[in-house]
C-alpha cells in the first residue's frame, strides 16, 4: 500500500462513517442526474451533439438520459416553448417523481429569445420552476455541460434531509395530476 | 425552363385575367370558377404539384383578401401563380381543392388558422397550428404581433401556474418600424407599454 | 437520367414486393382474427414529447391490437409565429429566423431566403459568392441527411450508426464554425451576398472533410445497407406511391424515393447547379428502405458537387458591389467615407430597398423544395411572406400512409420521412 492519507480508515473507525445526512444524501443524488431530453427545438441538436462522441456528456454522470418523465430527475428544456407547448411542459414535469430539477437551454427557453410573438412563451419559468438558465441561441455543448456541473454544485446546497420528512409543497398538485 | 404560354390560358378561360408578378406567369381566376380552372391545370396542362396554398391581407384595400395558390408541373419544370379574390371582406370564403389536390388539406386548414379564409368543401377544417379555442386569425393584418391577452387552453393547468397567454413584450426587440410614419411613432418599442422589467411576471 | 447502381438493386424490387404482400397478408390475418374476436380498438397518443417524433410532432391513433387503423397527426407544438415576425423587420434581419426553420441545414435556407429576396430585387450576385453559397448548400445538405440516416439507424435499433454520422457532423460544425462563427445558427448570407469571405485554406479543409465523410459513409453502407434486421424492419414499410407522392406535394428525397424524377437543382437550376455534373437518384419502390438509400446517396452526389466546385473556385468578390441599396459597405469604408457611413446608416434604419411585386423563389433543400412567397410594396420591409416548409408537405401523407401499419412501423416511418418541425410549424 503506498504511504498516502486517507480521509477515512476502517480499521481505525470501523464501518461507520459519521457525516451530515445532507451531504451524503445530495452527493448521490449530484452523481446520478438522470436527466429527461425535452427536446423542442434547435437546442436539441446541440443536446444530442452533448450526448454523442466529442463532447461526451457521461464524461459528468449524467448521461441516462430518459424519455419517461416517471424515470428522470431533471428536465432540459431545450428549444423554444409555445403556448401550446406549455400545457405539455407542465404536465410532464407533475410526472417526474420528486427530486426534480429543470435546466432551461438556450435563449427561447429562458426568456422567448429572438421569437417575440404571438405564439411564445416568455420564458419556461412561467409554468415551471428553473434551477439553471443557460444563455446562447443555441448555446454550445460545453455550456450544457457547464450548467449541469453548476447544477451539481447547487444540489450540493440543498436542504435534503429537512425536505425528506417536509410534506411536498405541491402535494394537491400531484394529486390532480394523477388523479386525471 | 421553358415559359408557359400565358395567351393559352387567357384565350381558353374568358374568366383569368393576367395577374402583375416579378417572375412566374401568374393568372386572377374569380372564386366560383376556382375548381374548374384547377382541375382543367391538372388534368389538361399537366400541373401535377400544388406547391403552396396561402392568402394575402390587404388590410383596408376591398378585396381584402386574396388567396393565392402556387402549382408546379413535373414535366415541363413550369411554376404557376394563380390567385382568387374573396368576395366578402368579413367573411372570406374560398373553394377548398382537397377534392383535386390532397396537399390542399394542410395548406388551407392553416390559411384557416392564420387569416381566418373558410374552404369551402374542405372535409376537416379545423386548427393546425393554433389551438382549436383560440378567437383570433394571427396573419389578419389588424392581429398585433405581440398578440392579444387570451386564456391558456389548459385550464387546469392555467389554474396552477397561474398562466395566461399574454402580449409578448416588445421592449428593445429585434423589431423594426413597419415604415408608416415617423420612426419614432412607428417603433414597435415605442407603442408597447404593456411590459417592462419592473412588472411582475 | 441515370438512376445509380445503389438504388437499382436488382433484387430489393423483388424483395420489396414479396415482404409488402407479406405484409399485406399479415394485416388481413391480423383483421379477420380481430373481427373474429370482435375487440374494441383502442385510442393511442404519441407526442408531443415522444422520442420517436423527432420533435414536437403529436400523433392520435386509433389502434385494434398493434394494427394502427386511423391516425391524425397534430402539429403547431412549435408554430413561433416566423410569418408574422417577417413582417415586422426588414429583410436583412430576417436571416437568423431562417436558420431554425430547418435547424439541421441553416445554410441552405439562409442561401434560399437570400436568393428569394435578389429575385425581387432583380439582382444577380457574383460567381465566387454563388460558388461559396453552393458549397454551403451541399455541406448543409450532407449534414441534414447524416443526422437523417443517423437517426433513422438509431429508430430502426441501430445505435452505433447514430455515433459514427454525428462524429462527421461535430466535423462539419467545425467547418461551419471556421466560415460563420457558428455551429449551425449560422445567419451566414446577407441580401446580395454573404456575410463574409471564406477563410484561408478552408476549400483544402472542406476536401479533406469530403474524403472522410465517403469513408464514414462506406461503414454506415456496411452496417445497415444489407443488415438483414434493418432491411426487415423498412423493406416494403410505408409505400408511397407516385400518384400519392405528387398528390400530397411532396418534395425532395421522399418525392424521388417515390420514382418522381424532381430535383430543382436539376430541372430550374440556380446558382451553378447547370455547370456541375451530378447524377439524381431515383427510388424504385418508395419505401422506407428506399428513403434511406436516397440520403446515402444523396451525401455521394454532393460530395462530388462539393470538388467540383472547388475545382474552379471563381476569384472576385464575394458580394454584389453594385448594390449600393441592398448590400451594407465594408466597416473600414464606413468608418472613412461620409457616403458609404449614410449608405451603412440608411441599411440600417430603412432595410435593403426593395421594388414592388410578388416573387416565389423555391430551392432544393435537403428536406424538399423550401419555398418564399413574398409580397412586397416597396422599401425595406415584407409586406407579406410566405415560407413554404417541406416538411409539412411531406408530413401531410402521414394520416394516409400509417394505416394498414403495425405500432413498431411508425418509428421506422417518421424515421424515414426525416422531417423536421421546426420548418414545420414555422
Amino acid at each position: 500500500m503506498l504511504n498516502q492519507t486517507v480521509a477515512y480508515d476502517s480499521k481505525v473507525e470501523g464501518e461507520v462513517i459519521v457525516t451530515k445526512a445532507d451531504a451524503v444524501i445530495n452527493w448521490i443524488r449530484k452523481n446520478s442526474v438522470w436527466p429527461m431530453p425535452m427536446g423542442l427545438a434547435c437546442c436539441a441538436i446541440e443536446l444530442m451533439a452533448a450526448g454523442a462522441s466529442r463532447f461526451d456528456i457521461s464524461r459528468f454522470g449524467m448521461e441516462v438520459m430518459r424519455f419517461s418523465p416517471r424515470q428522470a430527475d431533471c428536465m432540459i428544456v431545450a428549444g423554444t416553448v409555445t403556448y401550446k407547448m406549455a400545457e405539455v411542459i407542465r404536465r410532464i414535469y407533475e410526472q417526474m417523481g420528486d427530486p426534480k430539477w429543470v435546466v432551461a437551454m438556450g435563449a427561447c427557453a429562458s426568456t422567448g429569445g429572438m421569437y417575440r410573438s404571438y405564439a411564445t412563451l416568455q420564458g419556461v419559468d412561467r409554468v415551471v420552476p428553473v434551477d439553471v438558465y443557460i444563455s446562447g441561441c443555441p448555446p454550445r455543448p460545453e455550456a450544457l455541460l457547464d450548467a449541469m456541473i453548476k447544477l451539481q454544485e447547487k444540489i450540493m446546497d440543498e436542504n435534503s434531509a429537512k425536505n425528506l420528512i417536509k410534506v411536498p409543497v405541491n402535494k394537491d398538485i400531484r394529486k390532480d395530476a394523477l388523479s386525471t | 425552363m421553358s415559359d408557359i404560354d400565358k395567351s393559352r390560358f387567357l384565350s381558353q378561360f374568358d374568366y383569368l385575367t393576367e395577374r402583375e408578378s416579378s417572375d412566374h406567369v401568374a393568372l386572377n381566376c374569380p372564386a366560383g370558377k376556382l375548381i374548374e380552372f384547377c382541375t382543367s391545370l391538372r388534368d389538361e396542362f399537366g400541373f401535377d404539384l400544388l406547391l403552396d396554398v396561402t392568402a394575402i391581407d390587404w388590410d383596408v384595400a376591398t378585396p381584402r383578401f386574396t388567396g393565392v395558390y402556387h402549382f408546379y408541373s413535373t414535366a415541363s419544370s413550369n411554376y404557376l401563380r394563380v390567385a382568387a379574390d374573396c368576395p366578402d371582406n368579413v367573411n372570406p370564403v374560398l373553394p377548398s381543392l382537397t377534392s383535386i389536390y390532397s396537399a390542399a388539406d394542410w395548406h388551407e386548414r392553416e390559411t384557416y388558422d392564420l387569416m381566418g379564409i373558410r374552404y369551402e368543401g374542405h372535409p376537416n377544417l379545423k386548427r393546425i397550428l393554433m389551438w382549436d379555442s383560440y378567437p383570433y386569425h394571427p396573419l389578419r393584418k389588424d392581429f398585433p404581433l405581440a398578440g392579444i391577452e387570451t386564456p391558456l387552453p389548459a385550464e387546469d393547468v392555467a389554474e396552477r401556474t397561474n398562466l395566461k397567454v399574454v402580449a409578448a413584450p416588445m421592449m428593445g426587440g429585434p423589431f423594426h418600424s413597419s415604415g408608416d410614419g415617423k420612426m419614432s411613432q412607428t417603433e414597435p418599442s415605442a407603442k408597447d407599454e404593456s411590459w417592462n422589467e419592473q412588472s411582475s411576471k | 437520367m441515370a438512376q445509380t447502381k445503389e438504388i437499382s438493386l436488382g433484387d430489393t424490387g423483388a424483395r420489396a414486393a414479396k415482404a409488402h404482400s407479406n405484409a399485406q397478408a399479415k394485416v388481413v390475418a391480423a383483421d379477420e382474427t380481430v373481427s373474429e374476436v370482435n375487440s374494441e380498438t383502442m385510442a393511442l397518443n404519441v407526442g408531443p414529447s415522444h422520442p420517436t417524433t423527432h420533435g414536437v410532432l403529436r400523433l392520435m391513433m386509433e389502434l385494434d391490437g398493434d394494427l394502427i387503423k386511423k391516425c391524425e397527426p397534430v402539429l403547431g407544438y412549435l408554430h413561433r409565429g416566423d410569418e408574422k415576425i417577417a413582417e415586422n423587420m426588414t429583410y436583412n434581419q430576417f436571416v437568423p429566423y431562417t436558420d431554425r426553420l430547418d435547424y439541421l441545414a441553416p445554410l441552405a435556407n439562409n442561401v434560399a431566403y437570400a436568393m428569394a429576396v435578389e429575385k425581387l430585387a432583380n439582382l444577380e450576385v457574383p460567381e465566387r459568392c454563388q460558388a461559396i453559397r453552393m458549397i454551403s448548400c451541399e455541406l448543409a445538405r450532407i449534414s441534414s441527411h447524416l443526422l437523417g440516416v443517423g437517426v433513422y439507424g438509431m429508430d430502426a435499433g441501430a445505435w452505433t450508426v447514430f455515433m459514427y454520422t454525428f462524429t462527421e457532423r461535430e466535423k462539419l460544425y467545425t467547418l461551419f464554425e471556421e466560415l460563420t462563427g457558428a455551429r449551425f445558427t449560422t445567419s451566414y448570407t446577407r441580401i446580395g451576398g454573404v456575410a463574409r469571405d471564406i477563410p484561408d485554406g478552408w476549400l483544402g479543409r472542406v476536401n479533406s472533410f469530403c474524403k472522410g465523410v465517403i469513408d464514414v459513409l462506406d461503414q454506415v453502407d456496411k452496417m445497415l445497407t444489407r443488415n438483414r434486421i434493418f432491411m426487415d424492419r423498412t423493406v416494403g414499410i410505408g409505400v408511397i406511391t407516385k400518384e400519392q407522392a405528387l398528390s400530397y406535394g411532396m418534395t425532395g428525397p421522399n418525392l424521388r424515393a417515390s420514382g418522381v424524377d424532381l430535383d430543382l437543382r436539376k430541372d430550374n437550376p440556380y446558382m451553378m447547379y447547370d455547370q456541375c455534373d451530378f447524377e439524381v437518384p431515383i427510388g424504385l419502390n418508395g419505401d422506407c428502405y428506399d428513403r434511406y438509400l436516397m440520403r446515402a446517396e444523396e451525401i455521394k452526389q454532393s460530395v462530388s458537387i462539393i470538388r467540383q466546385v472547388i475545382g474552379k473556385f471563381p476569384e472576385g468578390s464575394y458580394y454584389a458591389e453594385d448594390a449600393k441599396k441592398i448590400f451594407a459597405p465594408q466597416k473600414s469604408k464606413v468608418l472613412s467615407s461620409m457616403e458609404e457611413l449614410i449608405q451603412n446608416f440608411m441599411l440600417v434604419t430603412e432595410g435593403p430597398q426593395m421594388p414592388q411585386g410578388e416573387v416565389y423563389f423555391e430551392a432544393e433543400n435537403p428536406k424538399g423544395s423550401l419555398g418564399f412567397f413574398i409580397v412586397s410594396k416597396g422599401g425595406g420591409v415584407p409586406y407579406r411572406m410566405k415560407i413554404r416548409g417541406p416538411s409539412f408537405c411531406n408530413l401531410s401523407i402521414l394520416s394516409e400512409l400509417i394505416p394498414g401499419h403495425f405500432l413498431t412501423d411508425i418509428t421506422v416511418i417518421l424515421g424515414s420521412l426525416d422531417f423536421v418541425m421546426g420548418e414545420c410549424d414555422r
